[in-house]
């Protein structure tokens, strides 16, 4: 029983990081409609960033290398970065395309993301770095004492820090002025533009959130896994969440990370054996097409209704 | 009168110089490299050190016997596809054509494998590609040198026997295979059943699906079995999220032993403290302190000439395993020289005929500033692999330690697989072996 315990709570602390990557496409999609191929590609430019920041900055300002002075100003620099690629995202690509099909923006999102691996990797080098956040990937003592249950203290932080970003985000859509204009705008651009609504400053609120967002996923995943091209794959952890949880809602994406999970973990272990093993990469998009043919939509995602 | 001197002067000029550009031959070598993308990290230290031994050949020695060596890029970005894209870009390009493809991806190795006998172009796959290659009777153009994915699995059987005082010593052991789940991953299959039938103990494999960076149910999995010993067959992400898992599950390192594609600095260093013992084979060692190694430095970055951009990864092990690919082409120009003369550019065909005839003992990797940096190796017709050892290296925190002089292979045993393999596949495609007794 313990072993199952072990795998369940394992998958579920997996579950949330799939959720923090699938977090940064739910907020383009819902201010967009767009389904933003690239955010895997963000999740790697931003890491490598800050990494990079990390290594030129004691040369630039003599500042100890390694130090907090140093990892702060490079968290910093990383996201004005992650911002100044969300205002270019929408002035060179996005506002050219407004009101096009949401195919022709998927289409410049596909575009956009070979662009940005390219320059990732043509600023910072390819070279795979480490990232050290200071937080020890060690099972949690008194658990392993009093049950013999292994659980990473990293991924209980990580978890930790991913569910406050999941709950900010999810209160300042329903609650604030901000979120509600990003559903106005994700329903209908020409009626949010007829209202009042400044587009262009949405969007580029929603690309510089979805670019934070997309840091927070990088330097958790950099420092689980290695800063390296890989983090772009990322991406295809969120996709199954996203079918499951909906492509609109932010409670969908926490919610289908722990189903994704917790599911791909127990079926790896407990039904892999009998298929060859290996099934952890398709297990969750068969698991996401069947909950497809029941509720299509997804588990919170909106209803769409039209009128005949 | 004036003009006439004048344009007599500067047709001599002219002549003098077409002359001199004549006699100056020229050896091209294609490089199908892959610097952005995925794999690009390994591929700019792989292609970017065989780019400076041949740069540092032409500096130091003017070329091979009086031939400048010369190359071209392709950007592959390990892509099978335009793998063959720059396959067919290159390949007559130069004086004589491309004279060799080391494709350094064994998606491209399969793509092209039937073409480069068709075109006459040798093809070298250091420690990747098929491995029954292996067998020059039945792949004449194919020359997976050095060692082969099957002789690496009998090495690191071997040297676990070593570690445990004997191989009779693995009867009744665990040994886990935690591979990639891919051709790459399963090519270890084959060779660690019949290790397990002989010696007599246990292969629990457990594969990994691409590209391996979630691996908790896997260590859970291996924390539940305790096998004695972790055989990582990893590539990319997969290696260091190894190591951090199986940290995280109390595995010692000490005892998880990683294939040559899961051990250099790129798999270690993104692990940080979790890769400290991890041990890992290889056919090339890391390390500067080597003559060869010095004279890049002195010869190519010293002149401002290298082409790594982060000097850095100089004596890397990936960037040593480039140079490795350097070693064996110049040497094979080499070789094919004395047979078919100096001051000329090779053809395919002699070029064959030279990596053919490769014999690095060690006394000739002495004179080439090599010794301990690669296993001695003698191709022949027959056996186009020409050695089958690895050394065995550990991450100490910060840099890899040798541990352990060249360790053999079960050469019989490996030899009878790759040999009934090629018979299969020589069956399959209608070829006729080659009598290596005629070949000269």
């Amino acid at each position: 029983m313990h072993f199952f315990l072990e795998v369940l709570i394992g998958g579920l602390l997996s579950g949330v990081l799939y959720a923090l990557v699938a977090l940064g496409f739910v907020l383009i999609f819902k201010a967009s409609g767009v389904f933003n191929f690239a955010q895997g590609a963000m999740v790697f430019f931003a890491a490598l960033t800050f990494v990079g920041f990390q290594e030129v900055l004691p040369g630039w300002t003599g500042l100890e290398e390694g130090g907090s002075a140093v990892f702060w100003l490079a968290f910093a620099l990383a996201l004005i970065s992650m911002i100044v690629l969300g205002v270019l995202t929408e002035k060179i690509v996005l506002r050219p395309l407004v009101n096009q099909p949401h195919i022709t923006l998927f289409m410049a999102t596909i575009g956009l993301s070979y662009l940005i691996e390219g320059i990732a990797q043509g600023v910072w080098g390819a070279n795979v770095r480490g990232l050290d956040l200071g937080i020890e990937d060690v099972p949690v003592e008194w658990l392993m004492e009093s049950s013999n249950i292994l659980v990473s203290k990293f991924d209980v932080v990580a978890a930790g820090i991913a569910g406050v970003l999941v709950a900010s985000l999810a209160l300042l859509f329903q609650y604030t002025k901000i979120g509600r204009a990003l559903r106005a705008v994700a329903d209908d651009h020409q009626a949010a533009l007829s209202i009042g609504i400044p587009l262009r400053h949405i969007w580029v609120i929603v690309w510089g959130v979805a670019g934070f967002v997309a840091l927070i996923a990088g330097m958790i995943w950099g420092a689980r896994n290695g800063v390296q091209f890989a983090l772009t794959y990322t991406a295809l952890k969120a996709l199954p969440v996203l079918i499951l949880g909906g492509f609109t809602s932010v409670p969908g994406a926490i919610v289908g990370g722990l189903i994704i999970g917790a599911s791909e973990k127990l079926a790896e272990v407990y039904i892999g054996p009998f298929v060859g093993g290996g099934i952890e990469s398709w297990f969750p998009y068969v698991l996401a097409l069947v909950f497809l043919l029941v509720r299509p939509e997804g588990l919170f995602g909106e209803k769409h209704i039209d009128r005949v | 009168m004036k003009l006439k001197k004048t344009v007599l002067l500067g047709a001599t000029i002219a002549g003098l110089l077409a002359g001199s550009y004549a006699s100056a031959a020229e050896q091209f070598i294609g490089l199908p490299s892959y610097r952005v993308g995925p794999y690009a990290a390994g591929g700019s230290a792989l292609f970017g050190a065989w780019i400076d031994y041949m740069q540092m050949i032409n500096e130091r020695d003017g070329g091979v016997g009086g031939v400048k060596l010369v190359w071209e890029e392709c950007e592959t970005e390990y892509n099978n596809a335009r793998g063959v894209e720059c396959y067919e870009r290159l390949k007559n390009k130069g004086e004589t054509g491309n004279s060799v493809f080391q494709p350094i991806s064994t998606g491209i190795t399969y793509s092209v494998l039937e073409k480069v006998a068709q075109d006459k172009i040798p093809m070298v796959t250091i420690g990747y590609g098929r491995t029954d290659a292996a067998d020059g009777r039945v792949f004449p153009w194919v020359f997976p040198m050095v060692t082969t994915y099957w002789s690496q699995a009998s090495g690191i059987v071997n040297y676990i026997g070593m570690k445990e005082g004997g191989m009779d010593k693995l009867k009744g052991k665990k040994i886990g295979l935690l591979y990639h789940d891919s051709a790459y991953g399963k090519e270890s299959h084959a060779i660690m059943d019949k290790l397990a039938a002989k010696h007599g103990f246990e292969v629990i494999k457990i594969p990994v699906a691409h590209p391996g960076n979630e691996q908790q149910s896997q260590w859970l999995q291996i924390r539940q079995a305790r096998p004695d010993y972790v055989i990582l067959w990893g590539w990319g992400v997969m290696n260091p999220t190894a190591l951090k898992s199986a940290a995280k599950t109390g595995y010692p390192r000490e005892k998880m032993i990683g294939v040559w594609w899961s051990g250099a600095e790129e798999d270690t260093i993104p692990a940080g403290s979790a890769a400290k013992g991890f041990t890992a084979a290889g056919f090339n060692v890391a390390g500067t302190n080597y003559p060869l190694i010095k004279d890049i430095e002195k010869y190519v970055y010293a002149k401002g000439k290298g082409n790594m951009e982060d000097k850095s990864r100089v004596g890397g092990v990936y960037y040593n395993r480039g140079v490795v690919s350097g070693i064996i082409t110049v040497e094979a120009i080499r070789k094919a020289q004395e047979k078919f003369g100096k001051g000329k550019a090779l053809t395919g065909e002699q070029m064959r005929w030279g990596f053919e005839h490769l014999d690095m003992d060690a006394k000739h990797l002495a004179s080439i500033g090599a010794t301990g940096f690669m296993p001695e190796m003698k191709i022949s017709c027959l056996d186009h692999e020409g050695s089958g050892k690895v050394k065995f290296q550990q991450w100490d925190g910060s840099k890899w330690k040798v541990l352990t002089d060249w360790v053999d292979s079960d050469k019989p045993l490996v030899r009878d697989m790759i040999e009934e393999s090629a018979a299969a596949y020589a069956k399959e495609k209608g070829i006729t072996p080659r009598d290596c007794s005629k070949e000269m």
